[in-house]
């Protein structure tokens, strides 16, 4: 034995070197939070009281080693045999019988009988050493878990044997480089019952299994984690027919890569609102509202907008059933039941109530991850809070929204806003994660309520700040032209009244342009009349004139010729005569 | 492994011995360490001192034959399984103690072999 530690002593100080090199578990969430996986070469301790999980966490690192990771693992049962335990992980889809069938799995179960051993002076391990040592080299293991060790100290009755043959072990593992998980029984205030913590002190991981509310929730805490940087608060986490997920609160960082493309709201006249463009592709959209503010319709346009541009919709619903939603989107003109039909649009309704806060975000994230959309609506949201607290919905809310994000899914969450509560405030406290809020409100007045909405906020957009009046028609909501008059907003028939009254002041200004217009006609006739009447007269006159001149003309030119005749008779001298007749044209100027 | 083991003590017990008289002994050990020497050592003598049916001991060199340990559940070394007679007896140690052998092993003293099945 010595002899196999000391080769493989250089191969410890190798592993040392290249410091916090990780083991990833491929446990959703887990290497998120751990910073990669457990700390390879090394042991880690998995924790908690009774049915928290540990075998569970523990087999789905072997299975997951094996089948993701090419790292072919060993188990050692003290508890359960390895038919039980095949039969037991079968439902979570681990087939151990297969990976040991294909020596990539080794299980061996180790029985402690108390009452069949009898202790008769100095002994050692030595037999578990060379178990897990033939274990190890019959698959070329590289991770070990051992479930649990603590049953040794049920089997054996000298402590301070087995305590030196438990640090000889973990010593032994360590220096083999094989990551190993042990796992150990929560004990009364202390981490384990046995205090196993004492000898493995790189990561302790405590699992927890807590009922609140009637519901259930598991959570993971890593305790400790030697010179990692993890995360401390306590994730909860699921165990279902596909292993564990752990469900980070948060992701470390807000680094997502966000787009500057723009994705229609469905309604032009609300594109319009935003720069005439949309969302943001990728944002988080938050519609709140009264209760039959419009909230579904809205979003109904929405799923229509995207399946209309040929992408993927996810739309659940934890108010409506499926048909239900489809009925009322008809009524208002928006067909959904094509895009079901093409594949483009699918339609999930559940209960709020029928799972806790983690098994919601859980069914979301697979959801997604089937059905792989570009948009998702989540309607709504508000009834989630009836069987948690508020906290809970929160951080359900800011994991998904995270996700969402990191995925780059356009996500239209709904909320409804309860009576007395502040319009400008959501009961889930998530307005600071929303991108992109619309807030619909109900105006009354004159006797009758009448929908508004409003762009509360718009993140990276010059967006409208007006107060909107809309209608939901047959075919689908209509947004009012703007209607803004003496600093008050006016909706409905009031709306009507104002336009009238409206529309009547301006035929009032408009008659007495014409009227003024009319005299001025008149004016400009009677002028006309005027000159006619004095070109008239001057033609009266002229013609007078001219008929005198005429006459006179006529006259002389009579005189002429009675004179010609008169000097033609007389046969006159011609200077008398042309005296004569000077001395007429005289007395005739 | 452990079945075709069985057999062939089975038959060979069954063929020299009066089944239920013998005893059949088997020592784990893991090399030849001073625990493993001791063990043996002390095996023999009690066996010879206050037993008086015939007896077998094999040896079980774990080291040589790790696969052979699962069989009988071996964690700690050394130990002895006492086979036959029933019930399975697992006395682990170097068998120093020898008033603690003799109760695992269910000899109550140099005179009186037993055969007889006692719940322990």
């Amino acid at each position: 034995m010595k002899r196999i530690r000391n080769t493989n002593g250089k191969e410890k100080s190798s592993v040392s070197l290249a410091g916090l090199e990780k083991a990833p578990t491929g446990i959703r969430g887990l290497d998120e939070i751990s910073g990669g996986g457990l700390p390879r070469g090394r042991t880690s301790i998995v924790c908690g009281g009774p049915g928290c999980g540990k075998t569970m966490l523990s087999l789905e690192f072997l299975v997951r080693g094996v089948e993701e990771f090419g790292e072919p693992g060993v188990l050692l049962a003290f508890e359960e045999t390895p038919e039980e335990m095949t039969r037991n992980v079968a439902s979570l889809g681990f087939d151990l019988k297969t990976l040991s069938d294909k020596k990539k799995l080794f299980l061996d179960f180790m029985r402690i009988e108390p009452s069949e051993i009898h202790e008769t002076g100095d002994y050692d391990l030595e037999g578990l050493f060379i178990r897990l040592q033939h274990a190890v080299d019959s698959v070329g293991a590289k991770r070990v878990v051992l479930d649990t060790l603590e049953a040794l100290f049920s089997g054996f009755s000298n402590m301070a044997i087995l305590r030196a043959e438990l640090r000889r072990l973990f010593r032994w593992l360590k220096d083999r480089g094989l990551t190993t998980v042990v796992t150990a029984e929560q004990g009364e205030g202390t981490l384990t019952r046995h205090g196993l913590e004492e000898y493995v002190s790189d990561c302790v991981i405590l699992l927890d299994h807590r009922i609140q509310d009637q519901i259930s929730t598991r959570r993971l805490r890593i305790v400790k984690y030697r010179g990692t940087k993890h995360g401390a608060d306590e994730y909860p986490f699921l165990i279902d027919e596909s292993g564990l997920s752990v469900l980070p609160v948060t992701s470390i960082a807000l680094n997502h890569k966000i787009s500057r493309e723009r994705v229609s709201t469905g309604i032009p006249d609300l594109d319009a609102m935003m720069q005439g463009k949309g969302y943001y592709r990728g944002s988080s959209i938050l519609v709140s509202g009264t209760a039959g503010s419009g909230k579904t319709t809205l979003s109904c346009h929405f799923a229509d907008a995207t399946c209309r541009r040929g992408e993927r919709c996810l739309y659940i619903g934890f108010e409506e059933s499926t048909d239900q939603v489809f009925r009322n989107a008809a009524s208002v003109g928006i067909d959904l039941n094509r895009y079901v039909k093409n594949g483009l649009l699918s339609h999930h309704a559940w209960r709020p109530t029928q799972y806790g806060m983690e098994m919601h975000l859980l069914r979301i994230h697979k959801l997604i991850d089937m059905v792989k959309p570009e948009s998702i609506v989540l309607d709504p949201v508000s009834n989630l809070i009836g069987n948690s607290t508020q906290r809970d919905v929160r951080s359900m809310l800011m994991r998904l929204i995270d996700f969402l994000k990191e995925k780059g899914i356009t996500a239209l969450m709904t909320t409804l806003t309860r009576g007395g509560n502040h319009l400008e405030s959501t009961e889930e406290q998530i307005s600071s994660l929303i991108d992109s809020w619309i807030l619909l409100r109900d105006i009354e007045q004159s006797g009758e309520r009448n929908r508004c909405l409003y762009v509360l906020k718009s993140r990276g957009m010059a967006h409208s700040n007006q107060l909107r009046e809309f209608v939901i028609t047959s075919n689908g909501i209509r947004l009012l032209p703007p209607y803004i008059g003496s600093g008050q907003v006016f909706t409905g028939s009031a709306r009507l009244a104002q336009e009238a009254k409206d529309s009547a002041e301006a035929l009032l200004r408009k008659q007495t342009i014409e009227r003024k217009r009319g005299e001025l006609q008149v004016k400009r006739r009677e002028l006309e009349a005027r000159i006619e009447n004095l070109k008239a007269e001057y033609e009266a006159e002229e013609r007078q004139m001219e008929m005198f001149i005429n006459q006179a003309q006529n006259v002389e030119h009579r005189l002429e010729l009675d004179i010609q005749d008169m000097a033609g008779s007389r046969q006159a001298g011609l200077s008398a005569g042309r005296q004569n007749r000077k001395q007429v044209n005289g007395a005739q100027g | 492994m452990k079945t075709k083991e069985k057999k062939v003590k089975g038959k060979l017990a069954n063929g020299s011995h009066t089944a239920g008289d013998v005893f059949e002994l088997r020592l784990y050990v893991a090399g030849q360490t001073p625990k493993s020497l001791a063990a043996l050592a002390n095996l023999k003598r009690i066996c010879d001192e206050h037993l008086k049916q015939e007896y077998r001991i094999e040896v079980i060199d774990l080291v040589k034959h790790p696969q052979l340990a699962q069989g009988d559940q071996i964690l700690a070394i050394p130990t002895l399984v006492r086979r036959v007679p029933a019930p399975l007896r697992k006395i682990i140690g170097d068998l120093s103690n020898v008033e603690r052998v003799l109760v695992g092993l269910d000899i109550r003293g140099p005179s009186a072999p037993v055969a007889k099945v006692t719940g322990a």
